[in-house]
């Protein structure tokens, strides 16, 4: 290696040396990203993926836009979706107790149990895009927590109902 | 006062024991604001806030964390050699405190005024690498040896152009006396050997920074290859003073770049001790801006860069010194 090589090469490595020094002294000077939890909350939520829930109707927001076509039951890789709604009742067993099945049921166009798992979910949003009728979202609620696992078991006709009430 | 009892404070035992024990306090409050200024330059260079709950802006983490290192248990792992395991951390401390006898903070401050300063710390510097080594082999653990071999190829690799830059600044004041080397500078910048030698100077930085084991030459203990290297077995206070030595290990490096090339205590106006104090820790926070910016090097690259770059280079600005000085008479 000639002499003028070796000054090159000490010459292109120092400049970064420097050009490095530059970056993060500037990085030094702008002020952070980090949002300090307690004293600060996050406000862009919405591209912040919850557990999904219902969407509800716009004439009456305490009833979902469900259809009950169990679409985004097959949709999800993880089946953390679970529908229910009343079996159409075979004949002379009218009057007894309504039997709940998945979904889809003949005759059935309104939901009767609709729970996820979120201790299951992937959040990969199969559900939401699979649905026909734009009845799931992801919510916003970046703070859940619990000790239990059952509570990550959502219902969530009845948070759709206590959303409509609020 | 009694004219006996300054007679006894006068006396070069006193000085020592007194000096001793202002050096003792200085490593530990160093130690504790360096933790967190490193800590506090690390978050904002990656743009997070660092410590920032315990005291005002965080300031007493550092705190709180050697209360924590003091309260733990200290374990030693089966197989090791206990009592090289246990002298490793004495040994990596105590010559750092020994060199900062010699350090010149001030023309009146001065614990030990050595003619020989210079030399005293260049060789017990050189004994915190035997430290590593003994924490390495005492441990009974690969990382550890790893560590250990690593260390002592750097330190061998690095003292080679370290001294011929800090020779080519004594041959240049004629002194080995840090306090003399440094009187011979003056007030203002175009008056230090820094800037007089700016190879040398970048060479001694480059060393220090080796010799120290700092980011992006922290081989002996890379944490994502050798877990943490020769320390991987230390918990508590063991670990807590290869710690403190390290810091205290830049303190002195930082102190002596400063004396030999950034003209120590001298300075327009104020103290001595202020300009000092000041151009240490602006050395100081320059060795934290290099470890939070640069990666680290592998190991061919850092005995590369010594050998094939540093001793030629170190070699060539001795030369060049000694024909300058020979000319001046």
């Amino acid at each position: 290696m000639s002499v003028s090589q070796l000054v090159q090469e000490a010459y292109t490595g120092l400049k970064s040396l420097v050009i490095g020094l530059g970056v993060t002294g500037k990085a030094f000077c702008q002020p952070g990203v980090t949002v300090i939890y307690p004293k600060e909350e996050v406000d862009n939520l919405a591209s912040f993926r919850g557990h999904v829930e219902l969407v509800g109707k716009e004439d009456d927001p305490a009833v979902p836009r469900c259809v009950a076509c169990g679409a985004c039951v097959k949709a999800c890789p993880s089946n953390c979706l679970t529908i229910l709604c009343p079996v159409a009742a075979k004949e002379g067993e009218e009057g007894g107790p309504v039997k709940m099945g998945p979904a889809p049921q003949k005759g059935s166009k309104t939901p009767g149990v609709v729970i996820v798992d979120f201790s299951l979910c992937s959040l990969c949003g199969q559900c939401a895009k699979t649905c026909p009728v734009d009845s799931l979202q992801f919510s916003d609620n970046p703070y859940m927590v619990s000790f239990d696992r059952k509570d990550f078991r959502i219902d969530l006709l009845a948070r759709l109902r206590r959303l409509a009430e609020q | 006062m009694n004219p006996e009892v300054l007679l006894h404070l006068d006396h070069p035992l006193t000085r020592l024991v007194l000096g001793l024990v202002c050096i003792f306090a200085f490593i530990g409050l160093n130690g504790l604001v360096l933790v967190w200024v490193e800590r506090k330059v690390a978050g904002h260079v990656q743009l997070r806030p660092g410590p920032l709950h315990v005291g005002p802006h965080g300031l007493l983490q550092p705190l709180v964390d050697a209360v924590k290192l003091i309260g733990k248990q200290l374990v030693a792992p089966a197989g090791s050699d206990k009592i090289l395991y246990w002298a490793a951390p004495l040994l990596a401390f105590a010559p750092a405190t020994v060199c900062f006898l010699p350090l010149p903070f001030d023309p009146n401050l001065a614990p030990m005024r050595l003619n020989l300063g210079l030399v005293l710390i260049l060789a017990f510097s050189g004994l915190g690498v035997l430290s590593l080594i003994l924490a390495g082999w005492g441990s009974n653990n690969k990382w550890g040896l790893l560590g250990a071999a690593r260390a002592v190829a750097q330190s061998v690799a690095y003292e080679v152009p370290l001294l011929l830059s800090v020779m080519a600044v004594a041959l240049t004041a004629g002194s080995l006396d840090l306090y003399e080397i440094t009187a011979k500078q003056g007030a203002w910048p175009w008056q230090w050997y820094g800037v007089k030698n700016p190879l040398a100077f970048f060479i001694f930085l480059v060393c220090a920074v080796a010799e120290t084991n700092r980011a992006p030459f922290d081989l002996p203990e890379a944490e994502s290859e050798l877990t943490a290297g020769f320390h991987t077995e230390y918990s508590g206070m063991g670990f807590g003073l290869f710690f403190l030595a390290e810091y205290a290990n830049m303190i002195i490096v930082s102190g002596v770049a400063a004396a030999l090339f950034l003209g120590g205590w001298q300075g327009p106006f104020l103290p001595g001790i202020f300009w000092f104090l000041v151009k240490v820790y602006c050395l100081l926070c320059f060795i934290i801006w290099l470890r939070w910016t640069y990666p680290r090097v592998r190991f061919d690259q850092l005995l590369n860069l010594s050998w094939k770059w540093l001793t030629p280079l170190a070699l060539l600005d001795f030369a060049l010194v000694v024909i300058v000085a020979g000319f001046g008479g």
